[in-house]
């Protein structure tokens, strides 16, 4: 247990000194709601689709989630380059242990990333319909952070180097962004596409998150909060196995 | 005879590549011992199976009593190490990662405490506790992996070239620890080393690894007297010959290259 907390507030710890990270991470974030919320904004309330800020912003908040906790699971590849990776798997601690507080400290941080960019949406002009479905917003932030920690965990786990990065952001994370229903609704689709998007977790994570703040949505938290679960538990399961596998 | 680490018909394959060719030796409670070996000669491969790191291939190693295969927990509890390259976390400071350290091997908070200070007190670096470790110097920082080994009080110490790149000053300073620590404490030191004079005159014994096998080991006046030279260095060229040997470079080693050049992130 000490060793899954220690794990934990140390990503909590580099998160919070490396300053120029957390205000970098929010630009993207904030570029998308006013370059796309203010551009295509007019378009979409012609077309019968309301407050376009309205619509993006749980999707851009998902994505700051996406992006921030794909970046931590990663970052493996740092510790081992760093060799702070030996330090913990020489340790007397299961590796189990120590992937589940890596993972949990990362999900932590993306979460946290998550809460302030919803605070921009705010100052922007998103407006929360109902705060009765708060608690479960953040639920399902919180579950996209782990899933996509635990992902990136599970993929960094078979990496070396960083020359797979741009690979793994232009063929995996940017087509789950885009394919996730956080820049257009996920109705009415092309078939192949709609397809597409129901394999996509984050597509689940983004309609529970915008449905508890209010929005639209597409799949109900029911099946949303299901799917992430067993999601989440399944790439927990395979991360820590890879995990274990590990040789440095 | 009082064996703390004794390793027998210990193989290590890599595909169809033998790193590792049925090597036998034991390191006896309180010694140091100097592994010594040229560049790819299997060195680091075996101290990475003595710690657990690399599962063996053949044979069985016992360290302090424990199998390292069927016993890894109990044998990680024995011992401490210093990696042949950084392992320090640069963005905690020195106590962060001291204390990462005894929470992981499972010290206690109070004797945690006292541990670390007496440490840190011990290889000077007490008055820069709370400094970020990025802003340490290569010298600072190896003297706080060497303290951070010791805060679960290890039986045994593995050392792998621990002084790589550090200047005559800091080597001196560094071997004064190792040997303090080797007289008062009875720990055992387990470390490789490039610099033939160091081995020289802090070893007890010496073994020397060439090719995947131990082609000799002894004490330092045996290895002289059997080559009928002058100096370990000239022993150990005697014994190993003169050539260079090519070490493929790790994708590791082409990370680190890329970290140099790129700057910190």
């Amino acid at each position: 247990m000490g060793a899954i907390y220690i794990m934990w507030l140390r990503q909590l710890k580099r998160y919070w000194r490396s300053k120029s990270r957390m205000f970098g991470a929010l630009g993207q974030p904030i570029l998308f709601l006013l370059a796309l919320g203010f551009g295509f904004g007019p378009i979409f309330e012609k077309a019968g689709g309301g407050s376009y800020i309205n619509f993006l912003a749980p999707g851009v908040i998902a994505m700051s989630i996406l992006f921030t906790a794909m970046f931590g699971g990663i970052e493996i590849i740092w510790d081992r380059q760093f060799g702070f990776l030996k330090e913990t798997l020489v340790a007397p601690v299961s590796r189990t242990a120590i992937m589940l507080g890596r993972t949990l400290g990362g999900a932590t941080v993306a979460f946290l990333q998550g809460i302030v960019v919803l605070f921009i949406c705010l100052l922007i002009g998103f407006r929360i319909t109902s705060f009765w479905y708060l608690p479960a917003a953040l639920l399902f932030m919180f579950l996209i952070s782990l899933f996509f920690t635990a992902f990136g965990t599970a993929i960094a786990s078979n990496l070396v180097d960083m020359q797979a990065f741009p690979l793994i952001m232009n063929f995996l994370v940017m087509p789950i962004f885009f394919l996730s229903g956080a820049l257009f609704p996920l109705t009415g689709l092309p078939s192949a596409l709609e397809v597409i998007t129901r394999f996509n977790p984050l597509a689940y994570g983004v309609d529970g998150l915008r449905g508890a703040l209010g929005g639209v949505m597409v799949f109900g938290f029911g099946w949303d909060f299901l799917v992430l679960i067993a999601v989440t538990i399944a790439i927990l399961l395979i991360g820590g196995w890879m995990f274990t596998k590990i040789e440095v | 005879m009082n064996a703390i680490i004794s390793v027998t018909d210990l193989t290590k394959k890599f595909g169809k590549f033998t790193a590792v060719d049925n090597i036998s030796f034991e390191v006896e409670k309180g010694e140091i011992l100097a592994f010594l070996g040229p560049n790819g000669a299997g060195k680091s491969t075996t101290i990475k199976m003595l710690t657990t790191l690399l599962p063996v291939t053949a044979g069985s190693i016992l360290v302090n009593g424990f199998n390292v295969m069927s016993q890894p927990y109990d044998v990680r509890k024995s011992f401490g190490i210093v990696f042949q390259d950084p392992s320090l976390d640069d963005e905690l400071t020195a106590y962060e990662n001291m204390e990462f350290h005894g929470v992981f091997y499972g010290v206690a908070a109070k004797l945690r405490a006292e541990r670390i200070m007496y440490l840190l007190k011990l290889v000077e670096l007490w008055d820069r506790k709370d400094e970020p470790v990025k802003n340490y110097s290569g010298g600072m920082k190896r003297r706080l992996e060497i303290a951070r080994g010791l805060i679960h009080h290890p039986k045994i110490l593995f050392l792998d070239e621990p002084t790589l790149g550090l200047d005559p000053q800091t080597r001196n300073h560094l071997w004064e620890y190792i040997v303090r620590l080797n007289k008062e404490e009875q720990m055992t030191i387990f470390f490789t080393t490039h610099y033939m004079e160091e081995a020289e005159k802090v070893a007890n014994r010496i073994a020397i690894i060439d090719q995947g096998k131990i082609i000799t080991q002894g004490k330092v006046t045996e290895l002289k007297k059997q080559t009928k030279t002058k100096s370990l260095e000239e022993a150990f060229l005697k014994l190993v010959g003169h050539s260079i040997r090519d070490e493929s470079a790790s994708a590791m080693d082409q990370l680190r290259m890329a970290k140099k050049m790129w700057g910190r992130r």
